[in-house]
Order: structure tokens, then sequence, then C-alpha cells
């Protein structure tokens, strides 16, 4: 397939970029690694008639402290991400969750800007992000905004950003000490995409699971905290009873929005729901110590 | 570089061009004044054409010209098929439709224009008035009364109804003493990937009135012949070039409408024409594989003799005959039945059915995967239920070892085997005794592991002529070779097989090395274009070594013969006493009289000096006609483990120990073997084609269709026996299929294996961790039963 008719900008600087935006609000479409919008636009499901790449703007790729947390520039590819040692220690699940989207030839292109404004329903990346916490930095010619990322992801392949904003940075908060995390991810066997990816962010203190944050991906319409499982957790000791218990409830959040497809059934996108959110509970838990 | 040897592990020579983007494919031949084209395909999969609007797509920009099916219908004329079956049904095939599409992608339109983008773009104004009809896509159904039809010609669907058998099954299973187990299994249809998709460019010359056609097959002489016989062009006027091909799996041994199309679109506007076809369109558009609905049934002793098989299949052909159709799920199938066992009686019914789907065609192993994976599922299944072990069952059965042909039940001739040698060493390499330990444990600790084993035999290097007309081909099945020896001792070689991923360049020159005595760099490989040599019947079936190899072994034979002759007279000595060795003619025990292979071919053209008799020049062609089809078989183990909560199956071990014959190249085979292994596990596993009810392919991209891919293979572990073919003077057998063809029923025997003690007796493939996790819930919940049953009791 080829794609239809567009113009093509590669402005070197975010206002260029910003400006374009704006002045082709609704027809344009920005261009980051292009792993997720090519495909749809060859497929002819996306037909953008102007592309902003953002490629060519420097200083949007760097993983850096940032206060007590982690800045990201949003053009950071996941190899970036999978092999940083500041993202490997403050936030292993990121880091690791990188290392499992499709391929290295994906991993060298796409980058978390993109997978968080792309929102695809299957993607890690949304669901790691929703369990560290955060928001996500955005900007338009005029102005930036802070948008927490609890209430980034909309709907399907929908976020809270504006047709006329760029994602410059992803902000993450410090991880407070006693804190476990992990991401356990079951493949679609022809697109490598989550058919269920849970993230798991678990904070032990005393014995007593103070502080859980659980993201599913793949299941449901978009990533969605898993909010029942997390209550389930939160205030107890994580015996193996409570752990299962809080999973069974994983998919609950997206049980209204299920996929059911040729490689999954609803029915057993929840059993793998349940079962991978046990494993990242597990491990989120046996890291937090 | 060196000479080589015949068993050398030579490097591919092809690869340095090919990996680093320096090959020559269809797409990247730019001819001046080329134009673009794109094709309307059907989105239905059964509807008649009310009108076809070209208007819209007819002004855009940058559109030349838009034909319709109906436009073109008198030149187009219909696809031929290529192998005929008694009363075989053979409705028109019409390269573009103009009364009634049959299958989502059937074509309807094509529109050229000046870039592929332009094309494309045009390509979706073009309003096709759709009436829509009901469509079938199951092929059993489809035979029903009541099924939606698709051709007049074809009652109920049915193209064909074949049979095969020998023996008498009925008779033998009244003994008291035989079982029968029955089990319907799905072979499911599969869509061929390979690397490049078609693509095709014509380029007639108005001036000549010559015609070229660049295009990704084979087949590239069947083309020729075809194009010539379906539109009418003279064949002297025909070249057809496949250059680099980029993989075909039997995908590209058809003659596509396509191809047909192009050349018409260019003979009438007088420029070049290309079509590349996009991944999405191969999907629908090239021939799919498999899709067999089987009712089978084993029959034999408690004590593991297995007295015969009974299969009755729905072998689902598509919308239309495509060029080997009727030879796919008869003769590869049935012929294959017995297997490497006694088998006395073996009854086989084969109905070809027409489906609303895309025309179903060889696909890497063509018939001999279906009837492999049927036979060695039953004789697993057949152990199983008897309580015996499946290697002991197969031992029992197994044909004794033959040098020099074994006639077998289905009326065939194996050329020569050692089935229960290469078992030995399969299970050598292996450690079954270790692993029945291991799996007892792993039970224990609550692991689902199981081992599976596939002792299969194929058959491959088609054909002996004679026998292939009298089973319905139209056309010969041999090879041809042409060596011409240039004046300075270099090489050019013609090798009528048309490789596609095989490394013919390096297996060929290393057999011209080996035999000639000279430098594998002196020796240049040419293939895939009719005008550089005799006509050839190209790559399927792997045969090119069987076949197109030995005529290349015939040709060196008899270049050797004349200059043998040539050096002997210039050396003025006895040809008797003259030896060729190392590139070099010597008089034997005078050690300063001697020639290079070099010096002779000089002498050859120069002239000044020949033979009474001898004509100049240097070169031969021969054609090689085998006795017989050649036999390869192994066998294949593997050990999978189970994840009981996902269902998820993982590849532990795989052992495969092929015997191929003669080794040539056996890097090279060890590649085949590797790339096919992992053909049959991603259908063991991954790989299906779904349809809806109403005929829309579901699984149409790379994102929905799962290949297999690398991180789901262990290091395989091959090896092999050799028993050498008497059947070509090279002693090699086909090592193209056998990966594919034995792995699907080792890795499902293995899956069965590991569910076996929770009362699993079959699955279809693929074994998607839905269906295992299913399997798994469902025989516990049958287990709990029947303890709360016992309970109760």
């Amino acid at each position: 397939m080829v794609t239809s008719n567009f113009d093509y900008f590669a402005p070197t600087t975010l206002d260029e970029a910003t400006s374009l935006l704006s002045r082709y609000r609704g027809e344009a479409k920005v261009l980051a690694g292009g792993h997720s919008l090519i495909p749809m636009m060859k497929l002819r499901l996306a037909e953008p008639t102007v592309l902003v790449d953002i490629g060519k703007i420097d200083g949007l790729s760097y993983v850096r402290e940032d206060g007590d947390g982690v800045a990201i520039g949003s053009m950071t590819t996941y190899r970036e991400l999978e092999t940083s040692s500041l993202v490997k220690s403050r936030y292993p699940l990121l880091a690791d969750a990188a290392s499992k989207v499709a391929d290295l030839q994906v991993r060298n292109r796409g980058t978390i800007g993109g997978s968080l404004a792309h929102s695809d329903p299957a993607g890690d990346l949304p669901a790691v992000v929703l369990a560290i916490g955060g928001s996500v930095v955005a900007r338009t010619r005029r102005s930036s905004r802070e948008i927490s990322i609890d209430r980034f992801q909309v709907d399907l392949l929908t976020t809270a950003l504006h047709d006329n904003e760029i994602i410059t940075e992803i902000k993450l908060p410090a991880l407070p000490s006693g804190t476990g995390t992990a991401y356990s991810k079951f493949h679609n066997p022809a697109s490598h995409y989550a058919i269920t990816g849970v993230a798991a962010v678990i904070t032990v203190s005393g014995g007593t699971c103070t502080e859980a944050r659980i993201a599913v991906t793949g299941a449901g319409d978009k990533a969605t905290r898993a909010r029942r499982t997390e209550r389930i957790l939160k205030g107890k000791e994580l015996t193996p009873a409570v752990i299962r218990r809080a999973a069974s409830r994983a998919a609950a959040e997206v049980q209204d929005t299920l996929n059911d497809d040729i490689f999954a059934s609803a029915e057993y996108r929840t059993h793998l729901t349940q079962v991978h959110a046990q494993r990242a509970i597990e491990e989120a838990a046996a890291a937090a110590g | 570089m060196a000479t080589a040897l015949f068993g050398d592990s030579v490097k591919r020579t092809e690869d340095p061009r090919l990996i680093t983007g320096r090959g020559k494919y269809v797409d990247d031949i730019r001819l001046t004044g080329m134009t673009h084209m794109a094709f309307v395909r059907s989105p239905y999969a059964h509807a008649n054409i009310r009108s076809v609007d070209t208007s819209a797509a007819a002004n855009a920009p940058g559109v030349l010209t838009v034909f319709t099916g109906a436009d073109l219908q008198e030149q187009l004329g219909g696809l031929p098929v290529a192998w005929l079956l008694p009363d075989l049904k053979q409705p028109p095939h019409p390269p573009l439709a103009y009364e009634t599409v049959r299958y989502v992608g059937d074509a309807v339109a094509v529109v050229v224009a000046d870039t592929a983008y332009q094309a494309a773009d045009a390509a979706e104004l073009v309003d096709v008035d759709y009436e829509i009809l009901p469509a079938i896509v199951n092929a059993e159904a489809a035979t029903k009364d009541g099924a939606p039809q698709l051709h007049s010609e074809a009652e109920n669907n049915i193209a064909w109804d074949w049979n095969i058998s020998g023996g008498d099954y009925d008779e033998a299973i009244k003994d008291p003493d035989v079982i029968v187990i029955k089990q319907r299994i799905v072979n499911q249809r599969l869509i061929p990937n390979s690397m490049e998709t078609r693509g095709v460019v014509a380029d007639f010359d108005s001036g000549r009135g010559n015609l070229t056609l660049y295009t990704s097959t084979q087949i590239p002489h069947f083309v020729k012949l075809l194009y010539s016989l379906v539109t009418g062009h003279p064949e002297q006027k025909i070249r057809v070039v496949a250059p680099d091909v980029g993989g075909g799996f039997g995908s590209k041994i058809s003659i596509y409408a396509e191809e047909i199309v192009c050349g018409i679109v260019s003979k009438q506007l007088g420029r070049p024409v290309k079509w590349i076809e996009s991944r999405s369109e191969a999907y629908i558009a090239t021939t799919h594989g498999r899709d067999h609905i089987t009712d089978v049934e084993i029959a034999g002793k408690k004590d593991g003799e297995i007295v015969g098989i009974k299969v009755d299949v729905y072998a689902n052909i598509g919308a239309y005959l495509s060029t080997f159709a009727p030879l796919v799920p008869t003769w590869l199938f049935g012929l294959m039945l017995g297997g490497v066992y006694k088998m006395p009686n073996v009854v086989c019914r084969v109905w070809g059915v027409f489906t609303n789907t895309t025309p179903v065609d060889a696909y890497r192993g063509a018939g001999r995967p279906e009837a492999t994976f049927l036979l060695e599922r039953m004789v697993s299944r057949f152990a199983q239920e008897i309580g015996r072990d499946p290697i002991a069952v197969r031992r029992k059965n197994m044909l004794a070892s033959h040098k020099n042909g074994r006639a077998v039940t289905t009326g065939v001739m194996y050329d020569s085997g050692d089935y229960k040698g290469n078992l030995n060493k399969a299970l050598e390499i292996f450690d079954y005794r270790g692993f029945r330990s291991e799996q007892r444990a792993a039970r224990r600790a609550g692991k689902l592991l199981g081992v599976g084993i596939s002792t299969y035999i194929e058959i491959t290097g088609a054909a002996p002529s004679a026998v292939a007309s009298s089973l319905g081909a139209q056309a010969g099945l041999w090879e041809s070779s042409n060596v011409r020896v240039h004046p300075t001792g270099k090489i050019t070689v013609y090798t009528g097989s048309s490789p596609h991923g095989q490394g013919h360049e390096t297996t060929l020159a290393q057999l011209v090395s080996s035999e000639l005595g000279v430098p594998m760099e002196d020796v240049e490989v040419l293939h895939g274009d009719t005008d550089q040599g005799p006509f050839g019947v190209g790559t399927f079936g792997s045969r090119s070594l069987s076949v197109g190899g030995a005529a290349l072994f015939n040709s060196l034979g008899k270049i050797k013969a004349k200059a043998h002759t040539l050096a002997a007279h210039l050396l003025e000595s006895d040809p008797k006493f003259v030896t060729f060795e190392g590139g070099s003619f010597a008089v034997e025990d005078i050690p300063d009289k001697s020639m290079t292979f070099q010096e002779v071919a000089g002498a050859a053209y120069g002239a000044a000096n020949l033979p009474p008799g001898m004509e100049p020049g240097l070169e031969e062609i021969s054609f090689f006609d085998p006795t017989n089809f050649t036999w390869p078989f192994g066998t294949h183990i593997c050990v999978v483990e189970i994840d009981e909560d996902t269902g998820q199956v993982s590849l532990v071990r795989y052992v495969a120990v092929d015997d191929v014959g003669n080794v040539l190249n056996p890097m090279i085979v060890d590649g085949m073997v590797h790339g096919g292994v992992a053909q049959g596990i991603g259908q063991a596993l991954t790989e299906q084609a779904v349809y809806t009810d109403d005929g829309q392919l579901l699984s149409g991209s790379l994102m929905d269709y799962a290949l297999p891919s690398a991180d789901m293979f262990p290091m395989l572990e091959v090896d092999r026996t050799v028993t050498p073919s008497p059947v070509n003077p090279l002693g090699v057998k086909g090592a193209g299929e056998c990966g594919t063809i034995a792995a699907s029923p080792a890795v499902m025997n293995a899956v069965i294996d590991a569910l076996a003690h929770l009362g699993v007796k079959h699955m279809d493939m693929p074994a998607t961790s839905e269906k295992v996790w299913r399997a798994i819930r469902d025989a516990k919940e049958t287990q709990r039963a029947a303890r709360a049953a016992a309970r109760r009791s």
C-alpha cells in the first residue's frame, strides 16, 4: 500500500513545529518515530494532509534527574530507555517494558512521546507511565502545560492532547524507598503488541503495602488503572492469598471495553490479565523487599 | 577463492550482494517511459458486477488509462491449469473479472498512471456497483445442497472427486483384533509470506513486436509458454526474466492474472508497465496453502501392528483453479499416506472444492505436509490408544532398509532408505529414555513437558516426465542446463532451475568447480532469463539439485569428454593414457606433458588443431529426466513445555535428523532444514488464515497473521544420515521441504504428549495459547466431573 498525498515539514525548532501545528490545525499530524503512524498511513487508515516531523529538532531526547524525579525528553527512543542507567536504576519496569517492545529496529526508532501520544490500546509505555505516575508536558506555540498521566489517556487512540500541542517531556516522580516495580506482558504472536500487559509499582513499609499503582494495557480500549486491585493491596501484608485476590480483579476496570479478536477472546484476555497481574504484583512485591 | 569440492560448506556467494542491498529485484527495474499499474480488487467475496464507472479515475492526476475486465475480456483469455485430473471441472478463470467476483481480492479493473502513488489514488476512484451474493468459505459446507454456487460448471462446488487405494482396507478392518481410531483433523489454511512480494514489469517493444516480462516467479519458462498459450503472442517473441527473487515457497509457481494483464496493457499502451504487489495485496491476491478438512481412520492391532489408513478430504481450492491446484491435494498427498510404514491398506478420497476464498496452490511441502501430519499424528494417537510407546509402534511398522527401490501400497517406488537407522541416530542424539524420566519428574513438580516425534518420508525431485504425464501433468518436468566454456576457460552456466533463495549460484558453481577443477570465481551461474539458455522447468518441489543439478552434471560430463579428447589430441597421446585431475590434463607417467583445462578451452576455440570431425567451441546442453522421484526421509523430535496458567507452548529442544542422500553443500542444507523447520513450527503453533463466514480475511496482514519469530526457537540440533539416491548421478535427494513436512506433526505430538495425562487426545493446529489453555481447562473439568461421579457411585 502507498499513502495518500501529504505535505511534509521537518522543522528544526519547537517554535517552528508548534507554529505549523497551529497553521494546519486539524489537518496535521506530528511524526515522531513513525512506527505507528506510517503503517496506518500506508493502509490509509490515517490520511493526514500534513506531517510535521519533529525528528530534526534538537534537545528532545534525554533522560535526566529533575528535582527528586526524572525528566525524559519526548523523542527518547525505546532503545535509549532500555539502556539508560538512570531509567534502569530508578524505574526498572520502564527499562524492562521498553526492551519488550517489538524488535531492535523498532526500538531504535519508536519514542516514548510518540507512544503516549498515539495511545495504542496495546502499547506498553502508556501502562508503565500510568503505573509510575507523573505528568506529560505539552507545548503549543504560545504556552506549555503539564497534564497528569492519570488524565492523559482518554479513550481508544485518544489523549488529552490538543491537536496544536506537542509532547516535549515526561516527568516521572521519585519512587519512595521500599518500592518495587514490574511489567508482565503476554504478547500477540503476530504484532508483538500486548494482548495484555500489567505494570505494577508497589511500596511496602513495615511489611505492609502502603502504595500500589497497577495499570493494565492491551485488554481494553486504553491503558487503565486497576483501582480495585490497588485497593485490595493497599494497607495489607502482601501474602499469596492477598495477591491472588487482588489479581483476580485486575480486569474489572476494562470489563466493558475488553478486546476480543482472533488471538484472544475477551474471556481469555480477562484470564491472562489476572495471570499477568499476579506475576507483576509478585515480582514488584519481591523487589520492594 | 579456490576450487571447491562436493561436500564442502562453501559460503553463499550471492549473499554479499543480497544482504548489502545490491540485489536486483523486479522493483529495482526502471525503464524509460515506465508507467505504474494498480489493481482494483473486489472487497466482496461473491458478487455480480452490475457496472463499473471509471470516469473519475480516468480524470485523476497522472492517469493514462483505465481498463475494466470487460474492456480486455478478449485479449486476456483465461488462466490455464497445468495439471489435469479425471473429470476435472475447469470453469473459466478470467484474469480480470467482468461478470462475477468470487473472492475478496478478485481483480476487476486496472489503473495505469505516471507514478505508483497516482495509480493507487485513482484506483480508489473506480466505482464498481456490486450485487452482493451469498458466499461460502468452508470446503465441506460448500459441497452441501443449498450452499452458494461459485461456478455453473461445478455442481455443489466440486471441482474433482479423486481417489487412490491400495490393499483392501474394508476387508482388513473386519478382523476382530483390529481397532479403528477415527479423528477429524483440520489442516488450517496458511498464507505464504515470501520476503519479496510478487511484481511484474512488462515491456512491449512495438518495433519488433517483442514482449519482455520481468516477474518474480519460480517458473520463468512456464510463464513464457503459458503467456503465449493464453494470449496467442508468439513464444519466440516473449522473453521472461526472473531476476533476483526474494522467496516463493511455492506461491510463485503459478501463472498469475497480473502477468497476463501487465503484458497486454503494455502492448496496448506501447509503454512499459510496472506493478508491485503490496504486502496487504499479497495476502489476498497470491495463492494460499493447505486448508484441508479431513476425516481419518487408522486401524491396527493391540500389539502395535498398523493395518491401514482411510482418509476423506475436503480440499479447499479457493475460488478458481490455480495452475497446480489439482496436483497438490491429490497425488502429492495421497501417495504419501503410507509413510515409512508397511501400511498394507490405504484408501483415500479427495474432493477439490471451490469456495469464495483466495485460490489455494502449493506451499512449502505442498500436499506432503498435510499427509504427513495426518499419518504421524494418527500413528502417535494409535500408540496412545493402545497404551504403547509411539517410538515402539513406529519401529514395529517401519519398512526395512533398501538401496534400490521398494514398492509401497500407494503404488509408487521409494528410491532408497534406511528408516530404522535414521530413527536410531535421532534417538541416540536425543536420549529418549533420559527424557521420559525427566518428564515424569517434571509432571510430579507440576510442569507440563511433552515430547513429539515424526518419522517422515516425502516425495521430491519432480519428475519422471512420463510418470508425471500419466498422472495429469500438462508439461514435461525434466530440467535443462547449458555449460558454456569461454575461450579463456572461464565458464557460464545456465540452469533451467530458477532459484529464489536456495543458493544455486553457490551450489551449482561448486559442482562445476568440483567436476572441472576450476576456481569457484571462474564460474558464473545464470538463471531465470528465458533468452539466456534452453527451455527449463524451474524450482519447486525440492528438485533443483536432483534434476537440475543432474542436468548440469551431465553437461559437465560432455564438456569433460570433449576436452579430454582434444587434450589427448594436442598432447599426442592415446586418450586412455590422459588423466584429468585438479583442472589439468596430463599424460600418465610423462610429468611435463600436460595442459590446463583453460588451455584446452582456448584450443577448442582457436580451432587450429582439432581432431578430425571435432567441431570448434566448448559448450554443451543437457536435459535430464530422472527415472524416479527421490524420497528423502528422517526423524524429528521435539520437546515442548506448556505454561499451565496461560496455555503458551514453548519449544525446549528440537532434534532433526534428515536423510537427503548425498549432500553437496552441508551448510546450505542445514539452512534449508532450519528454515523449513521454522515454517513447520509456524503452522503448528501460530499461523492461520482466518476468514469470516462472508469471506473477509481477518488475518490479512503481518500484524494479524502470526509468522514464527526467532525468539520462539531453541538452537536446532541438525544432523543427517546418508542413503544415496540411485535415481540421479549425484545420489542426492531434495532438501528444501523436509523440515516443514516433519516439524508440524513433531510439535503437535509433543503438545499432545504434554497434555496426555490430562486425557487430551487431539488438537488441531495451530496450538495457540488460548486453544491450549481451553484444552487444559476442559480436560481438568472432565477429570473433576469424573472424580465426582466416582465418589457418588
